[in-house]
């Protein structure tokens, strides 16, 4: 073992108070700390715990909230920043897409209070529909970017970013990756420092956007991208770390810590901004070791700018450009480059896993429906949430899959183009409230003959159970107005509209037939809450009578994780049993059940609900 | 760079193997943690994590989470020790892998270290419906097959410890983590009471008893596999597949009787029924057939007999 880096202390304030804390809470306490007035997010993994932790402090610090959105969201923070307040929204890479607008535009009109912007990539693709680099937004806004590579870095970053954004009249993106958000290390907490509100300016031609305005404020923004530069030339937040001459990397954020687990003593500059970029240190660096590597997750962000500085630097032809890194990548790609000796492979036990996928609940109320969709016979246009995992055998119940909210331009397309199957939209009701609106306004507006299943089980569940308009209650737990979806859909002009109970399928069968026969746009609200949340739904068991079971497995249709194959066979064909811990008692194997074997395991007794 | 009460030989103990071997000098020790969505995998790596951390090691704890709570597979990277990079343990560089789950303990397997990592595995199967879709008759489950015998002969070494069933008997089935806790604590140099306290922080109050009494059994566990290594074989976890009778699968349809009603196109498993013009049903996909009779079943017409026609036999069944 080599020794250690000699840079690299971590226990630089052993007087404070120090707790293990995520990337997420580190965002979450950095932001506090600043002193934070209004927060806003929309959940998304893996940036949904920044709000939930926001949401722990006291409401007389500051205001936090669920939007609709993500361009909600980011609206409401720019408001508190226009205020005068300090200001926060949180949201995942893809969150930022739906917030571009208000981004792209907010980056020319700069702060009052200052307005910080979390966004969390998936690299890896861990539980979202792409892996885009949101650093690319920072350099296409002329936003700063700040990379935290642990959690005491998230919060002392954040806290910085606020102080920037105020100094250097922008918003500062704080981007942080799922390793990030998800990784526990200890953090070195403080005290929140009250910052009060400057009080709304008035200032037209900073705050409309109007093209006269737009243009100065052009010439502003380019301005400002040449003073951070020169701040960053300095700043502390950049370290450079002296090691062998004979190559360095550059590197920021969360490749940091892998950078150092494979060359604890290499020579490393390690940015704190990813951008903008400081053309003299670069170069500097750059000219004090021989070979220069850039180490940086999905895009080549940091390499193009140095190739276009005109320096000769290595990077993705390494490090690829897909995927989340880890030191066995990086040791691969050092190995590669000739930099790190091969270290002899030793043969492993090859062993094929188990294929083991996401699925829904045993007892999920998607199921139902999509067991539904599925014999409808229809063309279906799939959304994002719990319900895509219905994509998989045996549901296999939807074709396609977008973004939020996508589902119902889909079908409308789909619809217009002549498909000849039935159209259908499945959308979830936290999904239909986010972005799903304007396109059912839009296949009523222009007749289009679809269906839209809206899936209501009163959760955002796929996130791990968020409270929306829909729920009747607010991130704090407090009461709220509850959206009235049979009273809105009608609101916006259509005419078929019914509410069905997910757990009954053969009113879900029929409903479905009778929607799809009717000519125009019709909506089949299908309700029951979400088995997880918010509180964990538990009924009395049921179990297959064995001896009746005919192994026509007709319950497997439902990919219920509690039902698997029992140890007897009947012409060879594996009976099914039920797994007693895990089964609610929804009833639906037992429906679809051809010989009526499956019956209540105990003798029948109310339901119980336990928190 | 050691904290002030973070001494890295105190991982080197002798008393209590195996204390594995790599955790010298300053290299940190890695402790990966896996399982199925559910069975407390975040609660055991919260409870190294923290006693690690207030012992005075530095401590990173990494997991994913999203699809956890949907069956999916769950992991926890806990590293400490006197200086952390990575929050990921590299392949090959565990020294504990503890896994709830049969097959999930299979799966990480190659992140142990070859010559002194530590296996300790709950023989636990949960079968995920993806294991159970081939309606032929004789198909196998898609589950893992290797026997605790045949995977204890490929680590340095296994455990293979019935922790779930240990922790019915204990009348709570969801102590079977706390089990596993009990036996990895025999692998690590922290006190029993330390364990016990830390432990304490993480299970609701009125269970603290029951938790401590699976703590105690899975430590208990570990030391008596020790000594007599023959005594606590766990059963074998390798069933026969079911003897294979070759068979094709003919579909007799009344055409009379149909009335064209589409239900066996639509409930088809396979999907490989469909009406044809004279809306008449019929096998478009014979190939994907496998007999499962649910087409004859559901027809409420009687217009669908399956007949499964082995070579040898005439008719099977």
């Amino acid at each position: 073992m080599q020794a250690m880096p000699e840079t690299a202390d971590q226990s630089k304030r052993p007087d404070k108070d120090v707790r293990p804390l995520t990337g997420n809470e580190a965002i979450a306490r950095g932001a506090w700390e600043a002193g934070v007035r209004v927060a806003a997010a929309y959940p998304g993994t893996p940036s949904t715990e920044i709000m939930e932790s926001l949401a722990a402090y006291p409401a007389e610090d500051l205001h936090a909230q669920w939007s609709t959105n993500e361009k909600v969201a980011l609206d409401v923070a720019i408001g508190a920043s226009f205020a005068g307040s300090r200001a926060l929204a949180s949201m995942k890479h893809v969150g930022l897409n739906v917030a571009a607008d208000a981004f792209m535009s907010q980056a020319y009109i700069g702060v009052n209070g200052g307005l910080v912007l979390a966004v969390c990539d998936d690299p890896g693709i861990h539980s979202s529909q792409n892996e885009q680099d949101s650093r690319i937004y920072g350099q296409f806004a002329t936003v700063p970017v700040l990379e935290p590579s642990d959690a005491q870095e998230a919060l002392d970053l954040t806290r910085l970013a606020f102080d920037l954004s105020e100094q250097f009249d922008t918003m500062v993106i704080v981007r942080g990756t799922t390793r990030l958000s998800h990784t526990r290390s200890p953090v070195a907490i403080g005290p929140r420092s009250e910052h009060p509100s400057r009080g709304f300016v008035e200032n037209p031609a900073k705050n409309v956007m109007i093209p006269a305005h737009a243009r100065r404020r052009h010439t502003a923004v380019i301005e400002r991208e040449a003073k951070l530069k020169q701040y960053l030339e300095t700043a502390t937040i950049n370290r450079w770390e002296t090691g062998d001459a004979s190559f360095g990397v550059i590197t920021a954020g969360t490749c940091y810590p892998y950078v150092r687990e494979v060359l604890p003593n290499a020579s490393v500059l390690k940015l704190g901004a990813s951008w903008p970029l400081p053309e003299g240190l670069l170069r500097r660096y750059c000219e004090s070791v021989e070979r220069v590597f850039v180490v940086e997750e999905l895009e080549p962000v940091i390499e193009k700018e140095l190739r276009a500085l005109g320096i000769k630097v290595e990077g993705k032809q390494f490090f690829p450009r897909e995927g989340e890194f880890s030191p066995e990548i990086l040791r691969a790609g050092f190995e590669k480059a000739g930099v790190l000796e091969p270290r002899a492979k030793r043969a492993s036990w090859a062993l094929e896993p188990l294929a083991r996928p996401p699925v829904l609940c045993a007892g999920c109320p998607h199921t139902s429906s999509f067991m539904a969709v599925r014999a409808s016979g229809a063309r279906v246009a799939g959304d994002i949430g719990c319900y895509t995992l219905a994509c998989l055998d045996p549901l296999r119940g939807l074709d396609t899959t977008v973004s939020m909210g996508s589902s119902i331009g889909n079908a409308i397309g789909m619809a217009m183009a002549g498909d000849t199957k039935p159209v259908m939209a499945t959308i979830g009701d936290s999904t239909f409230l986010h972005a799903g609106i304007p396109s059912l306004i839009n296949a009523v507006y222009n007749q289009a003959n679809i269906t839209v299943l809206l899936l209501d089980n009163h959760i955002t569940a796929m996130t791990g159970g968020q409270e929306h308009p829909g729920t009747g209650k607010t991130l704090r737990g407090g009461d709220a107005p509850k959206v009235d979806y049979e009273a809105l859909v009608r609101a916006i002009g259509v005419t078929w509209v019914r509410t069905v109970d997910s757990y009954d399928l053969a009113q879900m069968y029929q409903t479905l037939r009778e929607a799809i026969a009717h000519r125009g746009v019709s909506v089949i609200i299908s309700n029951r809450p979400c088995v997880l949340d918010p509180m964990k739904i538990k009924g009395p068991a049921l179990a297959i009578v064995n001896e009746q079971c005919n192994a026509c497995q007709s319950c497997m249709n439902l990919g219920c994780p509690a039902l698997t194959w029992g140890d007897d066979t009947f012409e060879g064909r594996h009976k099914v049993k039920i797994d007693q811990s895990m089964c609610i008692g929804c009833t639906l194997c037992a429906q679809v059940c051809t010989v009526d074997c499956i019956k209540p395991a105990a003798p029948m007794t109310t339901t119980t609900v336990t928190q | 760079m050691n904290r002030p009460n973070a001494s890295g030989s105190s991982i080197e103990s002798e008393q209590l193997r195996p204390i594995a071997a790599a955790a010298k000098a300053r290299e940190p020790m890695n402790v990966l943690i896996v399982g199925v969505g559910g069975q407390g995998v975040i609660m055991v790596s919260k409870a190294l994590a923290s006693l690690a951390q207030s012992k005075g090691f530095e401590v990173k704890q990494s997991e994913v989470h999203g699809m956890a709570k949907r069956g999916g597979t769950v992991f926890s990277h806990v590293r400490f020790g006197p200086q952390v990079w990575s929050p990921t343990i590299p392949k090959g560089e565990a020294d504990i892998l503890v896994a709830l789950e049969w097959a999930e303990g299979l799966r990480w397997l190659a992140y142990l270290k070859p010559d002194t990592g530590i296996f300790i595995c709950d023989t636990k199967r949960i079968v995920p419906p993806f294991a159970c879709l081939n309606r032929r008759p004789g198909s196998p489950l898609r589950y893992s097959r290797e026997t605790p015998a045949e995977v204890k002969a490929h680590v340095a070494e296994g455990y293979a410890i019935d922790a779930t069933h240990m922790a019915e008997e204990l009348g709570n089935e969801r102590v079977g983590n706390v089990v596993l806790i009990g036996a990895l604590s025999t692998a690590l140099d922290f006190s029993a009471e330390d364990w016990e306290k830390s432990l304490a922080q993480f299970v609701p109050k009125k269970t603290i008893a029951v938790n401590l009494d699976a703590f105690r059994l899975g430590r208990n566990w570990i030391a008596e596999a020790r000594t007599n290594p023959a005594k606590i074989e766990s059963p074998a976890t390798k069933t026969a597949a079911p003897a294979h009778v070759p068979y094709s699968v003919r579909l007799e349809i009344t055409a009379e009787w149909c009335k064209s009603c589409d239900i066996c196109v639509k409930l088809c498993p396979e999907r490989c029924l469909r009406l044809n013009e004279e809306r008449i049903a019929e096998l478009a996909q014979p190939e994907k057939c496998t007999g499962c009779r649910l087409c004859e079943l559901l027809c409420p017409d009687f217009a669908i007999k399956v007949h499964l026609d082995s070579p040898k036999q005439g008719v099977a069944a």
